[in-house]
């Protein structure tokens, strides 16, 4: 089946078959291999992108499904090649991360819980995230990373 | 894990999505938010041979005041009953459960009239709907009919809901300023409950439900009839796994989930403030 799709601000275009999970033509059609698959079964969030700007796991919606709507990938936070988003620098900054496997989706799940509330508590970002396994178990400087965002101490 | 293979159609309404029901009959499946059923298809446990996405199908997708209750169309997302200003004011039962239902990002996706659909005991939204005496509208090829919550799970994620039938509405009475309380017992975050219980004051009387307690979501009719003849809530609560029968799985054995809903309709019941 034909799908349009805006992913990153740019219609991109694909073939699918219906049975197609939106992360698999993010990662092997599109090469957005910045969107990692971790469980597969809409636990882990390693997955985690933005549709229509709230955090979904792309493991657990068909491609088909993403058809005409405006996806969001790790790829396409940042606003220039030489600038992090404000919650990759708060990322870097705090060390929210170990070995890396989860970021793009703590990243991706963290900016959408900013905009759904900007001013977290700590319990708010521990809940806000429960969707995102870290198997270093580095929670406690990815929900300092968060907060620092929100905070503003990361202004890009 | 990847799907087994299937056909795939959209319904830009919900006459459409019904009449495709009735063209593909019981090899069809409505695909919503999709965050039961795709989990289940990946798993190869649901095959069906044609999808009807009825994602689209946006004025199924609201929040309205009814008069004496609060009426929600199928296709509205957890987060939106979630966010709710008039759930929270009206039924905040409704909108709390919703909150807890998996993570952030399965809310953003999953339905309520999905989650009924789905009918599966462990799952929370059902059990809050026959706890408030919900009714569920389903439309079907002759026109739409009103069903009971208590007479909608009839079995193991079986439903009332025809082949050619969709839900389109879900209708909760207005409880202002009531008791009401869910507690969901699980052993990490975003795990369905191994047992839950929701409790909720109507009328004078007062309603308990229970997830993951039997084939279906249940009502706690033994703890209803004990309050309802003057037990205390401790008392009371002492009936909940009464008429039940508690399913053994990896996390637990039916005793201990029999303890679990004993010790969580009490929380519940207390909670909700009945003494």
């Amino acid at each position: 089946m034909e799908i349009s799709v805006t992913v990153n601000g740019e219609t991109r275009t694909g073939d699918v078959e219906p049975r197609t999970l939106l992360v698999y033509w993010l990662r092997d059609d599109l090469r957005l291999t910045g969107t990692n698959i971790g469980c597969d079964t809409s636990s882990c969030g390693a997955c985690t992108v933005h549709v229509n700007g709230e955090s979904v796991k792309s493991c657990t919606m068909l491609a088909v499904q993403a058809d005409g709507e405006d996806i969001l990938t790790i790829e396409g936070l940042a606003p220039s090649e030489d600038e992090l988003h404000p919650m990759q620098e708060a990322f870097r900054q705090n060390h929210g991360l170990q070995c890396g496997y989860c970021t793009p989706g703590m990243v991706m799940a963290a900016v959408s819980l900013l905009e759904e509330n900007p001013d977290p508590s700590e319990r708010d970002v521990r809940l806000g995230l429960e969707g995102n396994l870290c198997r270093c178990t580095g929670y406690h400087n990815i929900v300092k990373s968060v907060l620092a965002c929100a905070a503003g101490e990361t202004a890009a | 894990m990847i799907p087994a293979a299937f056909d795939y159609v959209r319904a830009g309404s919900a006459e459409e999505a019904i009449a495709l029901l009735g063209e593909h009959g019981d090899e069809a499946k409505l695909l919503a938010g999709g965050h039961s059923l795709l989990p289940m298809m990946k798993l190869r446990l649901a095959v069906p041979s044609v999808l009807v996405d009825i994602g689209r199908v946006s004025d199924l997708s609201y929040i309205n005041d009814g008069g004496d209750h609060v009426a929600v169309g199928a296709l509205t997302r957890h987060r939106a009953l979630e966010t709710s200003d008039l759930l929270a004011a009206e039924c905040p039962l409704l909108g709390h459960v919703a909150g807890e239902v998996g993570d952030p990002q399965v809310r953003h996706r999953g339905t309520l009239g999905g989650s009924l659909a789905h009918s599966d005991p462990a799952s929370d939204l059902p059990a809050a709907v026959l706890a408030l005496g919900g009714t569920l509208v389903a439309q079907g090829p002759n026109g739409s009919r009103e069903i009971a919550a208590g007479d909608f799970f009839t079995g193991y994620f079986e439903s009332a809901l025809a082949d050619d039938e969709m839900l389109t509405e879900i209708r909760v009475p207005k409880a202002p300023g009531v008791g009401w309380n869910y507690q969901k017992f699980n052993r990490r975050a975003q795990d369905w409950a191994i047992v839950g219980a929701a409790a909720v004051t109507v009328n004078g009387g007062t309603n308990v439900a229970l997830v993951n307690m039997g084939s279906v979501p249940l009502r706690a009719s033994a703890v209803e009839a004990a309050l309802a003849g003057g037990a205390s809530a401790a008392d009371a609560a002492e009936q909940a796994a009464e008429g039940t029968d508690a399913p053994t799985d990896l996390n637990a054995t039916p005793d201990y989930r029999n303890h679990l809903a004993r010790v969580l309709t009490r929380r519940a019941l207390e909670a909700a403030g009945v003494s």
